[in-house]
């Protein structure tokens, strides 16, 4: 299909698939155009070519409730309605199943009070709509969108705007719902982290049009996501969805002695102060090192699983007699990082003599 | 009281609510029209004007005639138009999720005023008098221009005060014009005119009543078809279509019917104020819902229930003169209105 607004077209000739069962999610920068192919599939735009096909079925073809039994929607449109209970919003997702007047049959009550019970919002049913918090609203928006009954959902950023419980509380239902009724999702999401998590596959949606596409394993990849979203400054670690600021350059003023974790609020200390520094010993299979290697001006790595060589020891000495301090934040010393404890014993000596005797030894943490 | 249906909780309160109300409402409908029908320079008590309703042999009486040709076609003509107006109301402020928005103040009653006197000045200097079938036309197409300005003008402004605003300034527009030809005609009827466009329900004849009823029967017939997309439209424009309405043949319906409930009362009451933004105002916090399938017989009961109620002020109070509807219904909405909007600024700025 091609989508865009008005004449132009802004992404032209892609093709997207979602299998019952599946979530897939486009991830991309801000107005990349995610929203406007979410938009066209639900037919809130005109597409500019091709078809959207439900079930090998063209969605022209179809009748506006046919449609809506099988293709249900929450995207970002804010609403207001007057005097609505969350339970009045949730069960108008039964629209297109009730009779000329819209009334609920017995079957429609217990669907809605179902779903309810599925994204947890039975204690708020009888709340108004308006009274509740954006949480609880867009819990009860997807209620809605459930109750639709629908064989493919499509949600436009549903997690924006939420704090982290609901977000993760939001993804659950979705989980669940891809399973326990085999419906398809395809949404957008803004958080790279949870769409890594979430996702059975990924779309890159970027400025010139598709970009790859596949299972998070391939797409969550520094390289790809870097390119995707034009990552200049700082960094982003695709694999953890652990993202960085840019390090402070120069050369090093600090040496720090890091491992199994007990860097990282160092490092991020050392980098909000603009303290360029060094860090080593690291494996490159530690904790640290993912940070280190993003905020430090220099690492002193060893191969992951081999204790510490001679020559890699020899280097930090190196490195260390030209830093102006010391942090020790390791606390535990054994075989693999037998080196380090050595250099902290070296470190702390340093710090001594530079100090005077009556400073106290290597700064713990 | 927690009464269940065995599948969700509340609901039970909440019907019996809406038993209540709609009992209330017909209540207070048959005693203001046995009032309405009882009061004045001739007071009638309650069993006199059954009798006279119900038996056809008092022919020659002074009272069958106050009752048959003077105030009964008045109360039916305050009840019906009322309801009409509030119901049109209702459907303004459902389509432009816009508490505030009604026919009079987004100044459609004027426009469907201004085209009726227009004509009906054009005809009178030839010598033609209406019938109410053209005068509904008239006034139906004075409605649909006004309404054209006002959806151009909400395509270019978002908030709600600014197309209220602008609204009121087109009301004023017509106003103003309807007043030019006024005083420019001339002719004896002019002074019906003038009554007419300041809002009255006196002078209506019986075939103005065949009318308006079925062109108010009609219109509430659709709006009430109509309930079902309504409700979905409150969520929203893109949540609607994505559960199978047409929007834009809903959006299109919605205006015609309005416009055209709108245009029925000014044809034959001329512009009331406040009726269509203050009852059904009033219903939905009554009711405690807004939704269409209850609050479209709620508006129409409630908007007869106040016009009665307001015609039958501005027909006693200082008696032998009348006083103008608008006058009474502004007395009585204006407050509403001003309270919704002091409420809804609380709430969106805190």
């Amino acid at each position: 299909m091609t989508v865009g607004y008005g004449k132009t077209p802004l992404i032209r000739d892609i093709a997207l698939q979602v299998k019952r069962g599946e979530i897939v999610s486009l991830i991309g920068p801000n107005g990349s155009g995610k929203s406007t192919i979410l938009k066209s599939v639900i037919r809130q735009l005109e597409l500019m070519g091709g078809a959207v096909l439900l079930d090998g079925k063209s969605m022209r073809a179809m009748t506006d409730t046919e449609i809506a039994r099988r293709l249900s929607a929450l995207m970002t449109e804010r609403i207001r309605p007057e005097l609505m209970t969350c339970r009045d919003v949730a069960a108008m997702g039964r629209y297109p199943y009730t009779g000329r007047l819209g009334l609920l049959s017995r079957e429609d009550k217990s669907r809605v009070e179902e779903t309810l019970e599925l994204v947890n919002g039975l204690d708020l049913a009888d709340k108004l709509f308006s009274e509740v918090s954006d949480g609880q609203r867009q819990r009860i928006l997807l209620a809605r969108a459930i109750c639709q009954d629908p064989e493919a959902l499509v949600l436009d950023e549903p997690t924006s705007f939420l704090d982290i419980r609901h977000k993760l509380e939001l993804l659950d239902i979705l989980k669940k719902l891809v399973k326990t009724r085999n419906v398809a999702v395809f949404m957008s999401l803004h958080e790279l982290d949870l769409a890594q998590k979430v996702s059975d596959y990924v779309v890159c949606v970027s400025d010139t049009g598709i970009g790859p596409c596949g299972p998070p394993e391939e797409i969550f990849t520094s390289p790809v996501i870097r390119k995707l979203y034009g990552i200049t400054r700082g960094s982003y670690q695709a694999e953890l969805g652990c993202l960085e600021l840019e390090p402070v350059r120069g050369k090093p003023q600090v040496f720090v002695i890091g491992g199994g974790g007990s860097g990282i609020a160092v490092y991020r200390r050392l980098q909000r102060q603009g303290i360029p520094f060094a860090a080593g010993i690291l494996h490159e299979n530690d904790l640290d090192y993912p940070v280190a290697k993003a905020l430090a001006a220099e690492v002193i790595e060893e191969q992951a699983y081999m204790p510490v060589r001679e020559e890699t020891y020899r280097r930090a000495l190196a490195v260390m007699e030209g830093c102006g301090q010391v942090i020790c934040s390791v606390k535990a010393f054994g075989p693999m990082n037998e080196k380090n404890r050595e250099l902290a014993r070296l470190g702390a000596e340093k710090m001594r003599k530079m100090a005077g005797e009556n400073r106290p030894e290597t700064e713990k943490l | 009281m927690n009464r269940k249906c065995g599948i969700c909780t509340g609901c039970g309160d909440r019907r019996f609510r809406w038993s209540l109300s709609f009992a209330a409402l017909i209540l207070l409908l048959i005693l203001l029209a046995f009032w309405n029908i009882g009061a004045g320079s001739v007071e009638l008590p309650a069993r006199e004007i059954l009798d006279i309703l119900f038996s056809p042999r008092r022919q020659q009486d002074a009272g069958w005639h106050i009752v048959w040709d003077i105030r009964l076609p008045r109360v039916l003509a305050a009840a019906v138009l009322g309801g009409a107006l509030s119901v049109s109301g209702f459907l303004l402020q459902t389509f432009f999720a816009n508490p505030i928005a009604g026919p009079f103040v987004l100044g459609i009653s004027s426009g469907a005023k201004l085209a009726v006197s227009m004509v009906m000045i054009a005809l009178l200097e030839r010598g033609i008098m209406m019938s109410s079938g053209f005068m509904i036309l008239a006034a139906f197409a004075g409605a649909m221009i006004s309404m054209g300005f006002v959806l151009l003008i909400s395509r270019r402004v978002r908030s709600m005060s600014m197309l209220v605003i602008c609204g009121v300034m087109i009301g004023y527009i017509c106003s103003a014009a309807t007043d030019f030809a006024v005083t420019f005609a001339d002719d004896a009827n002019i002074v019906n005119l003038h009554n007419w466009s300041l809002g009255s329900f006196s002078g209506i004849s019986w075939e103005n009543v065949r009318v308006f009823a079925a062109v108010s029967a009609a219109g509430l017939i659709l709006a009430f078809l109509l309930a079902k997309p309504m409700d979905a439209y409150q969520l929203g424009e893109v949540c609607a279509r994505t559960m199978g309405v047409n929007i834009r043949r809903f959006r299109v319906e919605l205006i015609l019917l309005s416009s055209l409930l709108s245009a029925c009362v000014t044809a034959f009451a001329g512009p009331v104020s406040f009726v269509g933004i203050a009852v059904p105002q009033l219903v939905k916090r009554l009711l405690k819902t807004g939704k269409p399938v209850l609050a479209i017989p709620g508006c129409f009961l409630g908007g007869a229930v106040f016009c009665l109620f307001c015609d039958l002020i501005a027909r006693t109070t200082f008696a032998p003169t009348e006083i103008s509807i608008s006058s009474v219904t502004a007395v009585f909405g204006a407050p509403v209105v001003i309270y919704m909007m002091v409420r809804r600024r609380q709430r969106t700025e805190p």
